[in-house]
């Protein structure tokens, strides 16, 4: 009896929970992948959120609250650079203080916007393809983030691994002393990373505000960012495994929701916990083989740049 | 480090922050509140602070109220209210329910500072207890879903396995069913009570299963905003959420602290004060109905209204018998009445829901 009809919505539901991982994920694994470690993906998140929501309640103009967000998750990162990067703080310390920041900035900036409701961000209607049973709302009905999230991974995977300039950046990443000894500026690349993975984040947290629960609400992340830090690990760095670590842990969240409300006799809370223990088998597994990890994981990340004198 | 010890100890971090910011010196008598979550949350807190407020108003130049709130549950919520009693607060109340054991500890220390602890069941000589009779709202509600629903499906986002959210979903469940046989309740656990997006898919995975009436016990309004966009109906959690759904909230059950908080704050500063346990419901005014939306047939919202009134005039009660369980077995005969203390340790659910309930 549960044929296609029961598949669709649920496939419809998973984009949705998955895009914004999708977003700061991405973001944040050309972060790390310059080596910086920024655990501040929460902070970033939520003021992007805050940012993009106030500008499409105050402008209507969808387009610009996207770049509000995006360019406020820069700004928090071009934060996080002055201190890490330039000032040579410690990055763990400094990212969990990005996040407490931006927990008390968002809720600072979106305090008279609480309660407000905004129109959900349009979706796309292709006549003819978008009315294609099954298929077409899924593949033609989306919103423009979503295919934007599914470009940027595209656009990252080329970049890193086709370009000279993601080469580059990989080699910063594994070996920031013999990138400077052979001229390349460390401090400016890792820059412009930290401040690619801001931005990300902040369109990811654009897209919790304008799309996916279309309002500004406290803290309305609720951890996401953090998981986002963990599909990292999850993918091995790999922009590719990211994606399917976003789908897959919206996948299972979500069909975990629908289990429950068809009456299926499963305990809740095992499945609230799959996602996670997901995460930790693959995590388990993967650390068995040290290459593969090696292979992907940047060497020199956490590590601060002390350019020789 | 997990995302969880980070998160303690940003909010151990955040606790720290927010004492700084609710000191103050008065020579006023000084009212003090804790809160759980932001008082934007527009819902628990949020009708929790409109209670301070009415306290301020009502009492005028005589109080000084002050407040701290998203303090978290457990020990950091100890430090808080510490020092608040040390601060010269006469009356402090607390209004979750992880600040149980933390309000009764500080409680011992300052004898004379009176203790308010909302939704607990622990009291002492200067520590009372105070919480709300939502079912009976939700005993309202569930007459007017029972009669709206065309799919005979009610879908229910419930947070937390205890009593007071399987209570809830019985009180629907029997009035629903009073109306309508045919209705079952489908539930969905999310395991927290406050996390927008999967409030949002848990309500759009019931909506995908056939509710056409959605169900709250979480904090945000997002299965409400759900409810909309998906032209199904939805009803308000703790405080009228209708601006967030103007076509598919039903009506709202709003929490309404106002007049309990006035009139212990007062009997603290008189002297009158004792220890006590309230259980108010519609009858007092601690839970109302929001307005009904005007989509509803004229006969429904008689119902509905019928069933308030009975409530508050003691002619109905939500769980008089007969009452199956879900398994069949009776809970309640025909004139019997389930008591407070098999209310407040309800674990097990109603003939009409759906699927085992979480252990």
């Amino acid at each position: 009896m549960m044929g296609i009809e029961w598949l669709a919505p649920v496939i419809l539901t998973v984009i949705t929970a998955a895009t914004p991982l999708v977003f700061a994920a991405i973001g944040e694994l050309v972060t790390e992948k310059s080596g910086v470690l920024n655990l501040g993906v929460e902070g970033m998140m939520l003021v992007g959120a805050v940012s993009a929501f106030v500008t499409a309640t105050l402008t209507g103009n969808y387009i610009l609250a996207v770049a509000a967000g995006a360019l406020a998750g820069m700004f928090m990162a071009f934060l996080f650079g002055i201190l890490t990067l330039s000032l040579m703080a410690n990055q763990v310390a400094t990212g969990l203080a990005l996040t407490l920041f931006g927990v008390g900035l968002s809720a600072l900036i979106g305090q008279d916007f609480v309660g407000t409701p905004v129109t959900a961000l349009a979706k796309l209607n292709i006549p003819g393809l978008t009315d294609i049973p099954f298929i077409g709302p899924i593949l033609f009905g989306q919103d423009a983030l979503v295919y934007l999230s599914f470009v940027s991974v595209a656009a990252v995977s080329w970049f890193l691994y086709r370009t000279k300039a993601g080469l580059i950046l990989r080699a910063v990443g594994d070996s920031h002393t013999a990138a400077h000894s052979i001229g390349y500026s460390v401090i400016g690349i890792r820059y412009l990373a930290v401040m690619f993975g801001g931005a990300m984040s902040g369109v990811g947290g654009a897209y919790l505000s304008l799309a996916y629960t279309p309002m500004w609400a406290e803290n309305m992340t609720a951890g996401r960012g953090w998981i986002a830090l963990a599909l990292i690990v999850f993918a091995t760095w790999k922009p590719g495994l990211v994606l399917i670590g976003a789908y897959m842990f919206g996948g299972i969240t979500i069909l975990q929701l629908h289990a429950q409300a068809a009456g299926l006799d499963l305990p809740s809370q095992t499945l609230s916990m799959l996602p996670y223990l997901a995460t930790v088998i693959v995590l388990v597994l993967i650390s068995k083989d040290q290459s593969r990890i090696r292979k992907h994981a940047p060497a020199c990340i956490g590590k601060i740049f002390h350019p020789a004198a | 480090m997990t995302s969880k010890t980070i998160a303690s100890v940003l909010g151990a971090v955040a606790v720290a922050g927010s004492m700084l910011v609710s000191a103050n010196v008065s020579a006023q008598d000084k009212v003090g509140f804790v809160y759980v979550g932001p008082i934007g949350d527009h819902g628990w807190t949020y009708r929790h602070d409109i209670g301070r407020q009415a306290v301020e108003k009502e009492l005028g130049d005589k109080v000084k109220t002050t407040y701290v709130e998203s303090v978290k549950e457990g020990p950091d919520s100890e430090r808080v209210i510490r020092q608040m009693a040390a601060d010269g607060h006469k009356i402090i109340f607390t209004t979750s329910f992880g600040y149980m054991n933390p309000t009764l500890k500080v409680a011992k220390q300052f004898p004379n500072v009176k203790f308010e602890h909302a939704t607990g069941f622990k009291r002492s000589a200067n520590v009372s207890t105070y919480s709300g009779r939502f079912y009976e709202g939700r005993y309202v509600v569930g007459k007017i879903a029972g009669k709206m629903t065309k799919t005979n499906v009610i879908g229910y986002v419930g947070s937390f396995p205890i009593p007071e959210v399987v209570r809830g979903i019985n009180a629907t469940a029997l009035a629903a069913r009073s109306v309508n046989p045919n209705v079952e309740i489908k539930v969905a656990w999310v395991n927290t009570w406050y996390d927008p997006g999967k409030e949002g898919d848990a309500a759009k995975a019931l909506i995908d299963q056939g509710a056409d009436i959605i169900m709250q016990h979480t904090d945000s309004p997002a299965p409400l905003q759900v409810a909309e966009a998906r032209g199904v109906w939805g009803v308000g959690q703790a405080s009228d959420m209708h601006h967030f759904a103007p076509k598919a909230q039903l009506t709202a059950i709003i929490d309404n602290w106002d007049r309990y908080y006035v009139a212990r704050a007062k009997a603290a500063l008189d002297g009158t004060w004792k220890s006590q346990d309230t259980w108010a419901g519609l009858k007092d005014g601690m839970v109302e109905m929001a307005k009904f939306n005007e989509a509803i047939p004229a006969d429904v919202i008689k119902l509905a209204e019928e069933t308030r009134d009975g409530i508050i005039n003691g002619t109905i009660h939500p769980f008089a018998g007969p009452i199956k369980k879900q398994d069949g077995t009776v809970a309640a005969k025909e004139g019997e009445t389930l008591d407070d203390g098999t209310l407040l340790g309800m674990d097990w659910y109603v003939e009409g829901v759906q699927g085992k309930l979480p252990k």
